[in-house]
């Protein structure tokens, strides 16, 4: 039985509009020193997976840079590793074929030949809009167990700790597991079975339903390829009980970025035996801590040198945090320069910002501070 | 395919390290960790790529599984290359002899045959125990310049230090008149690195007339560079003046680490020109608890911080739990110090276990040595292990 990984790297680029500016979600920077895509990938890597190919759609140069030739998981290798799957357009005036694709089934559409050129018996798709360690060899047993068709993996979650939108398909099953519809979010207060977008299926059963999508000019994955195969299609959906966030705004980034500072995350997405997340390597010195800091209950990259007091922050690689500064609430990225005597509450700053000596800055839980890019304030 | 390269290292990885006790009992030195996340090796290896040398034979002998490990391909230095990279190079046997390398020199002449593969017109030779950031370009340029047979790195030392080192008496144009070996009454003040770039014929020559006298020990330091001083060549010494530092015995890797710590540390690691490369094993973030207390110190992806740390260095994996105390040590990495121990002016080597209220090294300062715990090391609760004492696993 062999596996071949299909990763989206834009769909959901809209729901972080600030981070995704200059980049896709799949680059979006993430816990210290991770990316988005790091979590989908090294969870394929680690359930034994060695092609994935990533679907891209525009602002992919920050994707490329991070991904290099996947020699950091392992995916430089002669025959599968990492495939960069751009948008293909031809120069001839087609016009299905000149337009970049706008949902999931047409980006499955626009990379129909590395589908077909695989000879791997499945296809394990994701997203990375979603932060887990899910052991995707054990979704890929209970599928083949079941004789399933289709098998989407969920998550049970109460809707008011996230930021969903209609994008997220909430999925009702029978007890049995098997999938009765699919539907898209609306407010609730109840608890849901939301799909984590982690979909396994077998690759010529996936190569024929596309087929069947094109002839019919369908553009829905879940409305027109499970919704209408529901009852003729056996579909089933894996329950996943492990560490879930979701990023749906800068609010809900926010938030998961902060939950990493609780024991649960070490536990349940950091230290699982043998399921390590990686990441491209920098090589920065080790975090370097000078007379008068402070930190207290925060995630500290490599490559920090800290002077002043943190708390309940993370700190991206080389982060620098000067004298008399208090940094509170807040997510500095790469290579953030914080001056002397400043002082932050709930900032979220992009990479290479720049914040000069005295500066007081703050955001609130609900709407965090951000600063772009290679701002200097 | 072009295969001539002009300079060729070979970098000494072969020694024992006995002065480092329970460091290097499954070890070789040059694999001893260093600075958190680094070994010694990478300061050579580093050296080298950021001095466009990129290809370097490694010659091991003692305890290589470690280090063979460590340098595996050589992507994390950027050497594994088409032609050239790194190179292991173990004693092998032979047609007409096997032997193991008996000496330094001895062990490069073994691996003639790969010096000649790449046809270089000199060689580096680099030794695996020095921790330092040097440009070997520049004292490649000054070998050209002065059209020398060989050229040695030489540091100044504080004269009441010299006896420790192999002197350089030199000329006016920095030529080297007279060398030696640990002097009880030093000439000069110029030591030693144990760098040496040598045109590659001569040193072919030399190494082979060294092979073919019985009384030699194959020692560059005692044969080879002696005998070519009696034989009028030209030898130069290229003056280095940055840090640099010996760390052969627990003393001086503990304090070369400590050198690490501060604001403006001797030798800085954050030299985005310089940078000093590693191999990386995906650690997860390091996490600093509520209640923890950091105080000039170095600390590495994975650790998880919960208690107090004070001017150490700590590498990847080490979790101090909340109520322990580590201070003015070396924590190698995976390492649990659980709640209530305490660890001071101590090394602590990979995989340790400090039991519940252990206690470990000298209350106050290193004047009664330096306490080791060799890899792996269970202590129980509870336990006491004095200043200056090693403890091994068996």
């Amino acid at each position: 039985m062999t596996v071949a990984g299909l990763i989206f790297s834009n769909i959901h680029d809209s729901a972080l509009p600030e981070l995704t500016r200059m980049r896709t979600i799949a680059s979006v920077p993430f816990g210290c020193k991770y990316r988005l895509i790091d979590f989908p990938l090294s969870n394929m890597v680690n359930s034994g997976i060695n092609k994935v190919g990533i679907v891209t759609h525009y602002n992919y140069q920050s994707l490329l840079d991070h991904i290099g030739t996947g020699k950091d998981w392992d995916l430089a290798r002669r025959s599968g590793g990492i495939k960069i799957l751009p948008p293909f357009i031809t120069a001839y005036d087609n016009a299905a074929a000149n337009k970049l694709y706008n949902t999931r089934l047409e980006a499955l559409l626009g990379v129909m030949n590395f589908i077909r050129r695989c000879n791997e018996d499945y296809i394990v798709m994701s997203d990375c809009d979603i932060i887990c360690n899910i052991d995707i060899a054990d979704v890929l047993d209970k599928h083949v167990a079941q004789g399933a068709d289709i098998t989407i993996a969920t998550k049970r979650i109460a809707p008011k700790s996230y930021s969903l939108s209609n994008e997220n398909e909430v999925i009702i099953t029978d007890s049995d597991g098997n999938i009765k519809d699919i539907t898209e979010y609306t407010a609730t207060e109840d608890e849901i079975d939301i799909s984590m977008n982690v979909i396994v299926i077998k690759r010529v059963l996936l190569e024929n339903l596309l087929l069947d999508a094109a002839a019919h000019g369908f553009n829905s994955f879940y409305r027109d390829i499970v919704g209408r195969n529901i009852g003729k299609l056996n579909i089933k959906v894996y329950r996943y009980d492990g560490y879930y966030s979701l990023v749906g705004s800068l609010e809900s980034y926010f938030h998961a970025s902060m939950k990493l500072l609780r024991p649960e995350a070490r536990a349940g997405l950091f230290s699982i035996s043998n399921r390590p997340v990686y990441t491209k390597v920098r090589n920065t010195p080790p975090a370097k801590y000078i007379d008068g800091s402070k930190v207290s209950n925060s995630l500290v990259a490599d490559g920090c040198v800290i002077e002043g007091r943190v708390e309940n922050s993370i700190l991206f690689r080389g982060v620098k945090v000067g004298r008399g500064t208090v940094v509170k609430n807040s997510i500095l990225m790469q290579d953030t320069y914080v001056g002397n005597d400043v002082k932050l509450n709930c900032v979220i700053s992009d990479k290479n910002v720049m914040i000069k000596d005295g500066r007081e800055l703050s955001g609130h839980e609900s709407m965090p501070f951000f600063l772009g890019k290679g701002v200097k304030i | 395919m072009v295969k001539k390269k002009e300079c060729v290292a070979m970098l000494l990885a072969g020694g024992q390290g006995s002065r480092l006790y329970a460091l290097t009992t499954k070890t070789a030195k040059p694999a001893v960790s260093f600075g958190g996340k680094y070994r010694i090796i990478d300061f050579p290896l580093s050296n080298c790529v950021n001095s466009g040398v990129d290809t370097v034979g490694v010659l091991t002998q003692y305890q290589p599984l470690v280090l063979n490990e460590y340098i595996g391909n050589g992507l994390p230095w950027d050497l594994d290359r088409t032609w050239g990279g790194v190179k292991i190079l173990p004693p092998y046997q032979g047609n007409t002899r096997s032997d193991w390398y008996r000496g330094t020199a001895n062990a490069i002449y073994q691996n003639l045959e790969f010096i000649n593969r790449y046809d270089p017109d000199y060689v580096l030779i680099l030794s695996g125990d020095h921790i330092y950031k040097m440009d070997y370009s520049k004292m490649l340029a000054y070998h050209k310049e002065t059209g020398a047979d060989c050229t040695i790195a030489v540091l100044d030392v504080p004269i009441e230090e010299a006896s420790r080192f192999g002197i350089m008496s030199v000329d006016a144009s920095n030529r080297i008149t007279k060398f030696e070996e640990k002097p009880k009454n030093p000439e000069s003040t110029k030591a030693s690195m144990g760098i040496y770039i040598f045109s590659k014929d001569k040193l072919e020559q030399q190494l082979i007339a060294d092979e073919n006298n019985p009384d030699s020990s194959n020692d560059f330091g005692k044969n080879i560079i002696p005998a070519m001083l009696a034989a009028g060549d030209k030898m130069y010494a290229y003056e280095f003046d940055g840090y640099w530092k010996d760390v052969g015995t627990i003393s001086s890797l503990w304090e070369a680490n400590m050198d690490l710590l501060g604001a403006r540390p001797e030798l800085a690691l954050n030299d985005e020109d310089w940078r000093i490369f590693a191999r990386h094993y995906a650690a997860s973030p390091q996490y600093v608890g509520e209640d923890a207390k950091i105080e000039n110190s170095i600390i590495t992806e994975g650790c998880e911080i919960e208690g107090t740390v004070i001017n150490s260095v700590l590498g990847s994996g080490v979790h101090v739990c909340r109520g322990a105390i580590v201070r003015d040590s070396v924590l190698m990495g995976d390492t649990v110090v659980s709640e209530g121990a305490t660890v001071n002016y101590s090394i602590v080597d990979t995989e340790c276990k400090i039991g519940a209220g252990a206690c470990i090294g000298a209350a106050k300062g290193i004047a009664s040595g330096i306490a080791v715990l060799g890899r792996g090391v269970k202590l129980e609760s509870g336990a006491r292990i004095a200043a200056g004492e090693m403890v091994s696993a068996e």
